[in-house]
């Protein structure tokens, strides 16, 4: 595995390999070795098109974490500007000798072009495009479902997620986390339940590996895992929604919802939260809320990526 | 006068005979003609049609000549067997005014590849706001006769009556290319399945339609002419042929690559095949072969559109809508229509010929090929197929979605009244022109 | 699974196993003087059972209970690059630590040395063990490193060309050591 650009290029079995070393880093965390030389005089290159603090961050300790070392390149490019940006600064870095770009970028397809031109020789992972995908985060998301709903955590090696209900409320059609989520989590065998207003499912979503509802309530007693996407205020400007009071009455997830899901249901979020628009504060805050564990596993799935893409010899 | 005998060739791929060309014109059909004086072609058995006439193409000229000139675009229409082009409007400056269009015109006539009818802007700056001097253009030493705001939509339903009565004035025609804005804001391909899991902005059919049902309904109401450019989906089809059973004035085009390509070809997001109106659905380039095979789509028209490499060497958001067509027109519609069973040469001459011709108000062009008529004749083999290299191409632009591509048919012999402009596939320099040594 | 090697001699059987696990196991407490602070940490895969089997043996002699764990090393081998990047094993350290203790390192055969140097790094980040011993079913020669066993089961002297492998029962279904000449299904 060369590049990490799309849930579509995992197998099932890649997919739980990655969560499995995953599994491994955990346990050596947790027995105490914090750093590992694993990367060692390779350089990873953060190249962030986009604003994102939290992504960046986590790519940053998980390359630093296994030796490697780390350039950052926040670049907020022009969209009008035709891409050179992005051409020239793929070149730049293959002169500088990059082994990994992990991109995130603003057109759908930009981390599939780094990977596919010959602009760049690097491995390439794909920190969010456009709208198409995040790998990265539907795999922290998975390992973090895997992780709370398997009991003992033995138990979860080798394992999918198979049988588990998940929901996936919100904006899909702008999310690329939930592009990614409702494919790997398909491709991990849980059952997916998408749900928001009509306006905000994409065209063809009937053909996509998940069931789609327009409300929220009747879905919820039946979830194992309910996962609020960020539904952006500004939405309302293009009459996705009336406004976000009539959005957060109708699909917020507020302590009275939150009460209607079964005992061991957990709620995810990818982050950053519109508290009070998706979610309460009470209920983000709360003892069904992964979301802290969802940012400290972010970091242990992107060094098991790094690792599985860039520790060996790339060449399958 | 220059004399050219042309032997053995099959006109409209019918029986062989021999054309003799005396200056412009065709002097004699017949079998075993002496050749006298005339410098001989020999035909080699392959088929003879009138040259074809693309009602849309984009010269660029004036204003991006980095990606085309007219010299470059007349020299690439030759090349694609086409003796006349309508070049669109939307240049810099717009050609909405008497000044640029006779500009135009005069270059094309200068370069002299092929005739060059320049079409004039509906709307000054085709910016949709208020009507561009039509009378003036129309009676310029352009004679322009089809206006289009090409590029956009001429989308103020009222703005598009008033054009549709104007045109009356000359008896001129309005070109639209059909996309209502506000659905289409940000669009990138096909609104479809696809591109919601490419995570590429839609563009939906409905968009299309939508304008096309209007303006067919306002041609009727103001009983005028109407023409659709880049006719791309299947409800677009239908839309026409009730129109026209109802007697409605409308005439509709389909380029090549809407007949042959579809938008499964976004998956590795490569621009080259991001294009306006984009690729659509296999059903949807069902739907036009079906059209254009029963008339109800009159002509092909290639929307020739050159691009600069930066501005296709980039992320798909940031690349340029367009693709090339002149050179690889007849190849990609043979390819795309000749499984069906009503189409054949003549079939296929009158829709990239003489209907195009007639609609443009073209007079020397389209004629049959004819004792009498004007020797505008294309030579075609059809026993060879090319793969597709756009090095090769006389356009000054290389973006073509049939890049390695094998496509059947090839362009050996081009006259443009009269004159021998391309020999054995390769345009000849003007200076050169008839000179045999 | 004896198909698949190529022109397979089987060095020690089942009962030759037996009896080098057994010596290691004598030698290690007598070296040690007992078995205070004696922590035995297998190397994946067969190292670790093989790791059990001393320890059982030594409670079979001394009654002592030895904490046994498993320490993979595959993120801190220094020869990565060579080939693609390997699935990580278990690494479980037994609830009392490594600090202040003696450490034996256990695996199934001593070649090159890197595994070892890897394993010395590892021990690094998860403490500090007073010593560091290491204990192998077999040493095939040909070190790359100033690396040595201090408990041997057997010395088996190989060419480059040839392939050495350990099979343990509880992982391959039978003990025996076989050298040849290509590879396994499980490594």
């Amino acid at each position: 595995m060369k590049h990490l650009i799309s849930i579509e290029d995992l197998s099932r079995d890649d997919a739980i390999k990655i969560l499995d070393t995953a599994e491994r880093l955990d346990a050596l965390t947790e027995q105490g070795a914090k750093k590992l030389p694993t990367l060692r005089g390779r350089t990873v290159v953060n190249l962030f098109y986009e604003d994102s603090t939290r992504t960046r961050l986590s790519f940053e300790l998980a390359a630093k974490r296994l030796s490697a070392d780390v350039i950052t390149f926040s670049a907020k490019g022009s969209s009008v500007s035709k891409g050179e940006s992005l051409k020239d600064t793929a070149l730049t870095l293959q002169s500088m000798g990059a082994d990994a770009v992990v991109v995130r970028h603003h057109a759908s397809g930009a981390a599939h072009q780094l990977a596919h031109t010959g602009w760049i020789d690097a491995g390439i992972i794909n920190a969010g495009d456009g709208t198409h995908e995040h790998p990265t985060q539907a795999l922290l998301d998975s390992y973090t479902l895997r992780g709370a709903l398997t009991k003992d955590r033995g138990e979860a090696l080798g394992a999918g997620l198979d049988g588990i209900n998940v929901g996936i409320v919100g904006d899909v059609l702008h999310s690329r986390v939930a592009r990614s989520n409702i494919r790997l989590l398909h491709k991990l065998g849980a059952h997916v339940v998408v749900i928001g207003p009509p306006t905000l499912m994409p065209v063809g979503i009937d053909k996509w590996p998940c069931e789609v509802r327009y409300d929220i309530d009747g879905a919820l007693p039946s979830l194992d895992a309910i996962m609020m996407l960020r539904v952006q205020q500004e939405r309302m400007n293009g009459s996705f929604f009336p406004s976000p009071e009539e959005y957060s009455r109708m699909f917020g997830l507020n302590r009275s919802r939150a009460s209607r899901l079964p005992h061991h249901a957990i709620v995810l979020h990818p982050g950053p939260m519109n508290r009070g628009m998706e979610i309460t504060a009470e209920v983000a805050d709360s003892h069904r809320s992964v979301i802290t564990q969802q940012v400290a596993n972010g970091v242990t799935v992107r060094m098991a990526v790094l690792y599985l893409l860039v520790g060996g010899d790339s060449i399958d | 006068m220059t004399e050219i005998l042309i032997t053995r060739v099959r006109p409209y791929g019918e029986e062989c005979v021999d054309i003799r060309i005396v200056g412009e014109r065709i002097a004699e059909i017949g079998s075993s003609l002496e050749a006298g004086n005339a410098l001989v072609v020999n035909g080699q058995d392959r088929v003879a049609l009138p040259s074809f006439v693309d009602l849309h193409t984009h010269l660029r000229e004036p204003g991006r000549e980095d990606a085309e000139t007219i010299a470059t675009g007349s020299r690439a229409a030759a090349k694609g067997g086409f003796s006349a082009v309508f070049a669109m409007a939307n240049t810099s400056p717009v050609a909405d005014s008497a000044g640029v269009v006779e500009q135009v015109w005069r270059i094309g006539k200068e370069v002299g590849y092929v005739d060059v009818f320049p079409i004039g802007a509906v709307t000054v700056g085709i910016a949709g706001e208020r009507l561009a001097e039509l009378g003036a253009m129309a009676n310029s030493a352009a004679h322009v006769r089809v206006f289009s705001d090409d590029g956009n939509c001429v989308s103020d339903p009222l703005l598009m009556r008033r054009a549709l009565e104007y045109v009356k004035t000359f008896g001129g025609v309005i070109a639209q290319h059909a996309q209502e804005p506000r659905l289409t804001e940000g669009a990138q391909m096909n609104e479809s399945e696809l591109s919601s899991s490419l995570g590429l902005a839609g563009w939906p059919a409905v968009a299309e339609e939508a304008i096309i049902a209007r303006d067919i309904l306002l041609a009727s109401h103001v009983n005028s002419r109407l023409h659709i450019c880049h006719v791309s989906t299947a409800g677009s089809v239908d839309l026409i042929r009730w129109a026209k059973n109802r007697g409605v004035d409308v005439t509709a085009e389909v380029t090549p690559h809407h007949l042959l390509l579809t938008q499964e070809l976004a998956t590795g997001y490569d621009p080259v095949y991001k294009v306006n109106p984009p690729l659509r659905a296999e059903s949807d380039v069902m739907a036009l072969r079906a059209g254009l095979a029963d008339g109800t789509i009159d002509i092909v028209a290639t929307d020739h559109a050159p691009h600069p490499h930066e501005a296709k060497d980039c992320e798909w958001n940031a690349a340029a809508f367009g693709m090339l067509g002149l050179e690889t027109a007849l190849g990609a519609v043979v390819l795309s229509m000749s499984q069906l069973p009503e189409w054949d040469w003549r079939t296929l001459s009158d829709r990239m010929s003489a209907t195009p011709a007639l609609i443009g108000q073209a007079l020397d062009h389209g004629r049959p090929i004819a004792v009498g008529e004007p020797a505008n004749i294309v030579i075609v083999d059809t026993q060879v197929e090319k793969v597709i290299d756009p090095s090769e191409f006389a356009s000054i632009s290389r973006n073509s979605p049939y890049r390695a591509m094998t496509l059947p048919t090839s362009i050996s012999d081009v006259f443009f009244r009269g004159r021998h402009v391309v020999r054995a596939g390769a345009v000849v320099e003007i200076g050169e022109v008839n000179s045999y040594d | 699974m004896k198909e698949s090697y190529k022109d397979p001699r089987i060095v020690a059987d089942s009962d030759d196993i037996s009896r080098a696990i057994r010596r290691l196991s004598h030698q290690i407490l007598e070296n040690l003087k007992g078995a205070e602070n004696l922590v035995l940490l297998g190397i994946p895969s067969r190292g670790v059972p093989l790791a059990h089997r001393i320890s059982q043996n030594i409670a079979d002699i001394e009654g002592t209970a030895i904490p046994v764990g498993s320490l993979d090393v595959t993120l801190f081998r220094d020869d990565l690059k060579l080939r693609p990047a390997k699935t990580l094993e278990r690494t479980e350290l037994p609830p009392e630590g490594i600090d202040g203790k003696v450490v034996v390192l256990v695996d199934d055969v001593l070649y090159s040395g890197r595994t070892i140097r890897a394993a010395l790094d590892a021990l690094n980040e998860f403490g500090r063990p007073t010593i560091v011993q290491l204990a192998v079913l077999v040493d095939r020669g040909h070190r790359e490193l100033p690396i040595r066993a201090d408990y041997v089961g057997k010395n088996l002297p190989t060419s480059q060309a040839e392939k050495v492998f350990v099979e343990i029962s509880e992982l391959d279904g039978q003990d025996q050591i076989v050298i040849s000449h290509n590879e396994l299904k499980n490594p």
